[in-house]
């Protein structure tokens, strides 16, 4: 904001940013009583019930799968040898993924000072706990006696045998469950001033003791809030490695073994950004209707949507360079069976598939590079929905064509899902849209005293662009 | 409790630039035992009433540490002492393999840290609080800004105290009642 010359802000009016953070006319108390209405006062609009209704109905699937599993056990599914993973891998690593965007969003971008993400980030935090919780349900529905789980922890069992702390699926569990817990406290202590609000704005008695007790008490005392920064922030810092870790995890599950096609150290890196890239797909996937539905156009705005639309084409291009690098590799290490293997993904029985990952997650993103495009709000959601599906195909392409063929032809075979490997599939991703409705439904879907937050610096650089007329572009 | 019988009184300001005078000028008049309620964090409000240092971080610090350990130890003891593995030869204390389950045990125990230490360190949970009896403190959560000076101050006089709230130009004072 110092010395800019006129030069420089000709150059820069490309470079704006689209319209404000928050839409005009929006006061504290206007923006306290829009969020907290959403809940507390608003009448649900129509496309809630819709969208329960629909996920509920997918969730009573997803119990029947389930139910049948555990009755007769993965027989059920598609999955035998060559190809033990199938779709619960698949599945689990896909909604792994989309948490992560959560994390980007609330951690990440905290850090950075993204005001932007003030909007979104509740939002985003919700998305992570939910996909998780879908992501930890593969692992061990596909574990065939799902009720002996624990085994997986360390504890000091009668049969005297521990885990073995050499193995990549051991540190997953630790990852994963380190993960879900650390993504469930950054988003209560998010939660918590915003619960008081809550508390304080509702007329029901019940309504008051259920946010009172978990608003634990919250008076915005300077003091208070002055600690509650300091955690906030540090559990920024803490998650932010995590996030990285935890894919980088994950995809130590495949890149520590010696199947072709996995054993890659570009795995890790080009795991994380296909993670952010998913998640910020599905982060567009439920805004964009969502903003709509309860009308929240001048909260979650064009400026928003734009600059998610960024984040998705930059790490949509990480990962192609990562599909790049894979083919390279495959051909510059000379190795007889990796080279087969990129072949065969390409040219194979699951050649389609691969080629309409590279269609989802490669071409057809390349449209966010026009601003038209990413200010057109039902073509990003169409753009958005594909590369959710792309994402999902590349965790095919990885887990499908590298087993299926892997050294010896004589133990070569086809896989192909069954109903149940889709009716659980769908099955949570109802299970992730009902917990997602149900939670714009009770708690506050924005970050109130954030969004105040922005407001009042916002005021401060209007304030500011006023005593400085036409010398500070944008912001 | 104190001779006054009452918490303290309370200015209700309508901008955080305000209190943020208000509580400057507390300060300067010799007040220390007061707090300032906002629905917003505001920068330099904690400073304003003196207060500086927090130790959020070194509960992090301590706790992650501790997480860290017991993870690295919880390892080395079921891998080397009571449950040794021989997998392809390599060494018991393979520590290379150790370090994802310690960074994650080091990151959990941080994120309670956090937390817990926060909470612990604000009083909270603590349902009920002096400061809820003026019912327009609700707004405290919305759009409102108060400064509560408490009667346990040295400084406090009931009348003198008021006084001086009233000169800071609030909207209104408030006496909270204990």
């Amino acid at each position: 904001m110092s010395s800019v010359t006129p030069d420089a802000v000709n150059k820069s009016k490309a470079l704006e940013p689209v319209g404000p953070l928050i839409g005009p006319g929006h006061t504290f108390g206007s923006v306290t009583d829009k969020i907290s209405g959403a809940v507390l006062t608003r009448r649900t609009p129509l496309g809630w019930f819709v969208v329960f209704g629909v996920a509920f109905t997918l969730v009573m699937i997803l119990m029947l799968a389930v139910a049948y599993l555990f009755s007769i056990g993965v027989g059920i599914w598609g999955i035998n040898i060559p190809v033990g993973w199938g779709f619960a891998i698949i599945n689990f690593v896909w909604w792994i993924g989309i948490g992560h965007a959560g994390t980007l969003i609330s951690a990440i971008l905290l850090l950075l000072r993204q005001e932007w993400r003030t909007s979104i980030s509740r939002f985003a935090e919700a998305m992570t706990l939910f996909a998780v919780a879908c992501a930890g349900l593969f692992p061990l529905l596909h574990m065939g006696r799902p009720w002996l789980f624990y085994w997986l922890l360390p504890y000091p069992s009668t049969m005297g045998v521990w885990p073995q702390f050499r193995s990549p699926l051991v540190w997953d569990v630790f990852a994963i469950s380190t993960y879900g817990t650390v993504s469930l406290l950054f988003w209560y202590v998010g939660l918590i001033p915003d619960l008081a609000t809550m508390r304080d704005r509702a007329k029901a008695r019940l309504a008051q003791i259920i946010y009172g007790v978990l608003a634990m008490g919250w008076r915005g005392s300077a003091v208070h809030w002055h600690r509650y920064e300091t955690a906030s922030l540090l559990l920024a810092g803490l998650a932010t490695p995590l996030v990285v870790s935890v894919h980088s995890i994950v995809s130590f599950d495949f890149a520590v073994s010696i199947v072709p096609g996995w054993h890659t150290t570009i795995f890790p890196p080009y795991f994380v950004a296909g993670a952010i890239y998913s998640g910020f797909a599905m982060v567009l996937t439920l805004a964009i209707p969502i903003r709509k539905m309860y009308k929240m156009e001048d909260l979650i705005t064009l400026r928003h949507l734009d600059t998610m639309a960024k984040v998705m084409l930059a790490t949509g291009l990480i990962v192609a360079y990562g599909y790049m690098m894979e083919a390279f590799m495959a051909w510059y290490s000379g190795d007889p069976y990796e080279q087969y293997m990129t072949w065969n993904r390409m040219t194979g029985p699951y050649a389609p598939t691969y080629w309409a990952l590279i269609l989802c997650n490669v071409l057809i993103p390349q449209l966010l590079w026009s601003r038209r495009v990413r200010t057109h709000v039902p073509l990003l959601f169409v753009i958005a929905l594909i590369v959710n599906v792309g994402m999902w195909l590349e965790r095919f392409v990885i887990v499908i064509t590298s087993l299926h063929r892997d050294f010896l032809p004589s133990s070569w075979g086809m896989y192909y899902p069954t109903i149940w490997d889709w009716a659980t599939y769908f099955g949570t991703i109802g299970l992730f849209l009902a917990l997602m409705f149900l939670f714009i439904r009770v708690l506050p879907m924005i970050s109130i005293f954030e969004t105040r937050h922005t407001l009042a610096r916002e005021k401060e650089r209007a304030a500011l662009r006023g005593a400085l007329p036409s010398a500070v572009p944008g912001d | 409790m104190n001779a006054t019988g009452i918490y303290g009184l309370m200015a209700e300001f309508d901008a955080p630039e305000s209190l943020l005078e208000a509580a400057r000028r507390a300060y300067r008049e010799g007040y220390r035992h007061m707090e300032a309620y906002t629905p917003y964090p505001i920068e330099g409000l904690p400073e304003a009433i003196g207060f500086y240092h927090n130790r959020v971080a070194l509960c992090v610090l301590v706790a992650g540490l501790v997480g860290a350990l017991s993870g690295y130890l919880l390892q080395y003891w079921i891998s080397v002492i009571d449950y040794p593995l021989n997998v392809g030869g390599r060494p018991f204390h393979s520590w290379p393999a150790f370090i994802p389950v310690t960074f994650e045990m080091g990151i959990l125990f941080g994120a309670f840290g956090a937390v817990i230490g926060m909470l612990a360190l604000n009083g909270l949970p603590r349902p009920h609080h002096p400061v809820f009896n003026v019912s327009r403190f609700e707004l405290a959560s919305r759009d409102r800004f108060f400064l509560c000076i408490e009667a346990r101050d040295p400084k406090f006089d009931r009348a003198a105290t008021e006084q001086f709230l009233r000169s800071l130009g609030p909207q209104e004072v408030h006496e909270v009642e204990e």
